[in-house]
């Protein structure tokens, strides 16, 4: 175990190769407790790769890291237990209620009876939907469907949660609401590490890294990227940085 | 001049859902056109009915001057459609899956070659690596080519750039603009507001129904006349702040700024006179320029409590 209460995450020269195709090769850095770290890079870049290995789902070939104090090679297990995870594509159950789809996630992370009543009674009222409990989650407006998503991953109160493009396709006022959710609980202390393709969510982080053909070519905030790179936007950025990538495509 | 796409009064439900409610939209020919909506807008039913995979439970739609329920077949020979999801043949290989289709629209994979040569182009490399085994962009450039292999007069493509990298985004979107050139009508559809700006022409789609249809120039104009750039040295409270102004319509983050809609007789110096003495500091309030996702909002805003 890594004893540094304020590094959630760690890796020192992740290195994953599938053949010899390197799909992420030597990635060092540190997310800080209660960062939002975004995690940039173009398709194809290895970002996928290189979540999966932090979130316990695959083995590093070589190299090291830990997150949420646990070792990436040795207990990816205990990782899983200890974060959070939601993407776009899946979340939820369509076909459960609010209600059963935060029993389900909230059982499979071993919490008690007891602990999922007050975990769920707090959301209900954070969310201010307490009507909804009862309600299939398939006949929820997205808006709210995302709430509760964001709400389940964290119902066990993870020390990081990863969010893998959340906010695909939804509309901008829902986008936005989903990201007052984020600074929320990063102010509560809780790190986030996410992806996303609309650029102008990258302002919101506190630091980011863009991945270029497996490797982190840029890590910082994104007002000192904008500087380096003589830039307005954090768009224009990803441009520079992600224009000269060779595979992906 | 006949129309490309011509549709009246469509509306379509599934079950209880109204996915279409009374659309009404026209297409010139060679014209580029943006459908421009969140999920769940209704885009996706929209070109199942153009495509003649689905009929309208009212109003009507024509395509290339064939109605879609009459003439479905002669339609299929003048459209290329590209769905939102890959729906190429996984198992066949790259040349085969080019092959098949341009056996389906009875041409041979040479008739249109120079149509598709630019974005095929990259995928000669490989030609036997399985459909499914191409990278998410590649798979996106063979299915287009499969779409073009028949040359149609219209493309009909459903979000093609969802999950795509801003670099890649950029590229397709070249790509669209030289098919233009080609004489071909294409209709696309997006859920990123800022491509608006490469149509000619958009609509705005939201829960089924058309919230506004022009030109991007057009749509935006006259946005800017309330609306503000704010910055703070703690923007999330300058957010929670700005919400409880009575002077404030509206306020939402904007990348590296909020967006702040005022109403009649909003002062940003005065503002940002009280924010400071709220205890926020760096406080900035600047005019700032609308565009399509500030209208989106503005037109929705009705909607939200």
């Amino acid at each position: 175990m890594k004893d540094n209460n304020n590094t959630v995450i760690s890796v020192r020269n992740l290195t994953k190769m599938f053949g010899s195709f390197s799909a992420v090769d030597h990635i060092s850095f540190d997310v800080g407790r209660g960062e939002i770290f975004g995690f940039l890079g173009a398709n194809g870049a290895g970002k996928t790769t290189a979540m999966r290995m932090l979130c316990g789902l695959s083995y590093p070939t070589s190299g090291d890291g830990f997150v949420a104090g646990c070792d990436i090679n040795t207990q990816a297990e205990k990782i899983k237990r200890r974060i959070g995870y939601m993407s776009q594509k899946f979340s939820l159950y369509g076909n459960l209620t609010v209600m059963e789809n935060l029993r389900l996630f909230a059982t499979v992370y071993g919490m008690s009876d007891k602990e999922i009543k007050e975990a769920s009674t707090h959301i209900f009222r954070n969310l201010e939907m307490v009507n909804m409990r009862d309600t299939l989650v398939k006949e929820i407006p997205v808006g709210w469907r995302q709430k509760i998503a964001f709400a389940t991953a964290t119902i066990h109160r993870p020390e990081v949660v990863f969010l893998d493009e959340p906010t695909g396709g939804v509309d901008p006022i829902t986008r936005r609401k989903f990201w007052e959710l984020i600074y929320k609980a990063s102010s509560e202390g809780m790190t986030v590490f996410v992806t996303t393709h609309y650029l102008d969510e990258a302002e919101y982080c506190s630091r980011i890294s863009i991945m270029v053909d497996g490797c982190i070519k840029v890590l910082d905030t994104p007002h000192e990227l904008k500087k380096k790179y003589n830039a307005a936007t954090m768009d224009e950025v990803f441009r520079i940085v992600a224009k000269d990538a060779k595979r992906g495509e | 001049m006949r129309k490309a796409i011509e549709i009246s009064g469509l509306s379509k439900s599934y079950g209880k859902l109204l996915a279409l409610d009374n659309i009404s939209l026209s297409l010139d020919k060679g014209e580029l056109f943006g459908l421009i909506g969140p999920d769940g807008a209704g885009k996706s039913s929209l070109y199942r009915i153009l495509a003649t995979l689905s009929r309208p439970d009212k109003g009507s739609a024509c395509v290339c001057g064939l109605d879609t329920v009459i003439d479905y077949g002669r339609i299929r020979t003048k459209i290329g459609y590209m769905p939102e999801r890959f729906s190429l043949y996984q198992d066949l290989t790259v040349s085969e899956n080019l092959q098949f289709f341009a056996s389906l629209f009875r041409v041979s994979v040479y008739d249109n070659y120079d149509l598709i040569a630019p974005i095929f182009g990259q995928l000669e490399r490989f030609p036997n690596r399985k459909a499914g085994a191409l990278s998410g962009g590649m798979k996106q450039k063979l299915a287009l080519s499969c779409a073009l292999i028949h040359r149609p007069e219209i493309l009909l493509l459903d979000e093609p750039t969802t999950g795509v990298d801003a670099v890649s985004r950029s590229e397709f979107w070249e790509i669209l603009s030289c098919l233009k050139q080609q004489g071909i009508t294409i209709l696309v559809s997006t859920s990123y507001m800022d491509e608006a700006t490469q149509c000619e022409r958009v609509a705005m789609m939201d829960k089924g129904r058309i919230l506004k249809t022009g030109t991007p120039q057009n749509l935006v104009a006259g946005l800017g006349e309330n609306l503000y750039n704010a910055t703070a040295s703690d923007m999330f409270r300058l957010l929670s702040e700005l919400r409880r102004l009575p002077e404030v319509v509206d306020c939402y983050t904007f990348g590296a700024t909020l967006h702040v809609v005022g109403a009649d007789g909003f002062d940003p110096k005065k503002t940002s006179g009280m924010l400071k003495s709220a205890g926020l500091s760096a406080v900035s309030i600047y005019p700032a320029e609308g565009n399509i996702e500030d209208l989106f909002i503005k037109l929705t805003l009705n909607e939200r409590q």
